[in-house]
């Protein structure tokens, strides 16, 4: 089973902060890490990968400092990755391409897969618009999967229903969080992660297409919340009396 | 053309009433699709010129076959707007169809607009702290809206419009549905709750998210939310209830945090709530920062009184 696990370096969005006079998210300075979910699709692939035995090749389109990010994956289990350095336009008409360029050039692969969505951005369109390019089956928002040699069963939650979508190879699936626990590598895994196979490839070589993005970014305006933050911890009663007194004040309690 | 569809009756009605305010700026036609059996002329009645009645061997809804059928429909390359519902599946075909369309496409829009002939969109980023305004320069503009976020015209019986026939084969692909269970509905709806009490993992057991109806009783639209943890790893309440970035998104007038920590994920899906109220025993807990007033205190204390209190300042 070839497997190939599509992975997104994102900025961790809860050290996100608003700039009080450009009202613009500051992401200078920011860590940056995998993408969660893309560490249960990791999992996932690595889980099937023992039981139907293969190879698992972890692919990020983005900064060249991913590399290091890379590593963690590589670490958890997967045997090699592909890395596909790209500064330019991140609107997913753009990176789906190079993404399913580099599937490409990878050449076999009977499974793909991506997390549901990324935790920065939260769209959940590069798993279909690959599987769009390579005209493959898809399987979205999996919260589980039964992998056989000839063909995969996925689980989700559609409004009240759980529907069950089964497919041949090669397809492409996207996992939730929910479907397992990502592990967390040892520190003998991390060592030994230097010694895998990390290829670079270059970004033009693998599109034909020009990489016009479909979409402008025109502003990113900050959402303060503004909140009153008026916090009692005193004396139980006391705190619980004033509450209610402001709840009743809002009007909230009718 | 401005087309919309859904596989859902009720989103198409909303996405309906988006599209006409659309083709009235961009001086264009509304077309609704049906794909399926249904009644087309309701559509007509809520505000499509015309609808395309998709006649398919395909039996549900399959996002493959559905998306080829969306860009057969559309090769013509004269549409200008694809407007599809945010629910799971509009989520897997908008992205599909755009893919194919070679086009760009925006997940969950909070608004939509003509503004100099551009299409522009808004929609929430970094689990809602900042808003990201886009501009299309690709046709058609594919963009899903998500479920309430219009509403539908009012029905208008006078309307006349096309009934469109097509009869579109597209070729199946090596995917099934194999299987559709139903899910016993709890009746719960957290998003349109006016006041809701939220449980998370400070509650001790599932037995005590009775404490939190309770209180949430003493309320008129009352519903019990929880964090991820309370229903996903915990299933200790069912999905309906799940609040935050991957579960639903509330805006009631009252939110009352019981023992949640306020990490970002959760706070994403309470933000347009009026007024929180969070309650933890841990006095630096995130959740304050989120919040217009706050107790410390352990919940297993703070429940009962401010439940008697709220009885007392009612009557
Ligand atoms: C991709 C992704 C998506 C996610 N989506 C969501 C989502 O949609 N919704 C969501 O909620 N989370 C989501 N999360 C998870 C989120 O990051 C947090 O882990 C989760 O919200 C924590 O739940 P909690 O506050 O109930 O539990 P904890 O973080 O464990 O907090 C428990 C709190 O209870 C307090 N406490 C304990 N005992 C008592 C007591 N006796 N009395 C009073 N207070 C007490 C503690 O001080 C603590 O603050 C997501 C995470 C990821 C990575």
């Amino acid at each position: 089973m070839e497997i190939i696990v599509c992975a997104k370096q994102i900025v961790d969005v809860s050290d996100i902060k608003i700039d009080d006079k450009t009202n613009e998210p500051i992401l200078k300075g920011v860590d940056d890490k995998i993408s969660d979910i893309d560490k249960n699709a990791v999992e996932e692939g690595i889980k099937i990968k023992d039981e139907l035995g293969g190879n698992l090749t972890v692919l990020l389109v983005g900064p060249s400092e991913a590399t290091e990010n890379i590593k963690e994956l590589l670490a958890m289990g997967a045997d090699r990755a592909v890395m596909v350095p790209w500064d330019g336009s991140s609107s997913y008409d753009v990176v789906s391409k190079i993404i399913a360029g580099a599937i490409e050039k990878i050449g076999d692969h009977d499974l793909i897969l991506c997390g549901e969505a990324s935790l920065d951005l939260f769209s959940g369109q590069t798993g279909p618009r690959i599987a769009a390019l390579l005209d493959l089956p898809q399987i979205t928002y999996a919260q589980s999967l039964d992998a056989e040699d000839e063909k995969i069963v996925g689980h989700k939650d559609v409004g009240g229903k759980v529907v069950s979508i089964e497919s041949t190879y090669p397809v492409l699936v996207t996992v939730t969080k929910e479907i397992n626990e990502p592990r967390l590598p040892s520190l003998m895994d991390i060592l030994g992660a230097s010694n895998k196979p990390m290829d670079v490839w270059d970004a033009e070589s693998l599109v034909s297409d020009d990489l016009q993005p479909g979409l402008e970014t025109v502003e990113i305006k900050g959402v303060p919340m503004e909140r009153k933050k008026i916090v009692f911890h005193d004396d139980l009663d006391e705190s619980i009396e004033k509450v209610v007194e402001k709840l009743a004040k809002e009007g909230v309690l009718g | 053309m401005v087309l919309v569809y859904s596989e859902d009756k009720d989103i198409t009605l909303e996405l309906l009433s988006k599209g006409s305010e659309l083709t009235e700026s961009l001086d264009e036609e509304l077309s609704a699709v049906l794909i399926g059996e249904d009644d087309p002329d309701q559509y007509i009645r809520h505000g499509a010129d015309n609808v395309f009645v998709v006649k398919t061997d395909q039996e549900t809804f399959k996002a493959e076959e559905y998306s080829d059928i969306l860009v057969e429909l559309m090769k013509e390359g004269e549409d200008e707007v694809l407007l599809l519902g945010a629910d799971k599946n509009g989520q897997e075909l908008a992205p599909r169809v755009a893919s194919k369309l070679d086009t760009g496409c925006v997940s969950e829009c909070t608004a939509l607009y003509v503004e100099n002939e551009d299409i522009i969109t808004e929609r929430v980023i970094y689990s809602g702290k900042a808003l990201a305004v886009e501009r299309f320069d690709s046709k058609p503009a594919v963009v899903t809206v998500p479920p309430k976020l219009f509403d539908p015209l009012p029905e208008d019986e006078e309307r006349s419009g096309e009934l469109i026939e097509k009869e579109i084969e597209v070729s199946p692909y090596p995917s099934k549905i194999v299987d559709i269970k139903e899910k016993e509905s709890v009746g719960v709806d957290v998003e349109s709750a006016e006041t809701i009490v939220s449980c998370g993992r400070g509650f001790d057991n599932k037995e005590d998210i009775e404490i939190a109806q309770e209180l949430a009783n003493n309320f008129e639209g009352n519903a019990v939310g929880c964090s991820r943890p309370i229903s996903a790893d915990l299933n200790w309440l069912p999905e309906e209830h799940w609040i935050g970035l991957s579960g639903h998104k509330v805006k009631p007038r009252l939110y009352i945090a019981v023992g949640i920590s306020g990490q970002i994920q959760h706070i994403a899906g309470i933000r347009d709530s009026d007024i929180i109220l969070a309650i933890n025993k841990d006095e630096d807990a995130l959740i304050f920062e989120s919040a217009d007033y706050g107790i410390v205190g352990d919940l297993y204390e703070v429940l009962p009184k401010l439940i008697e209190a709220v009885k007392e300042k009612k009557t």
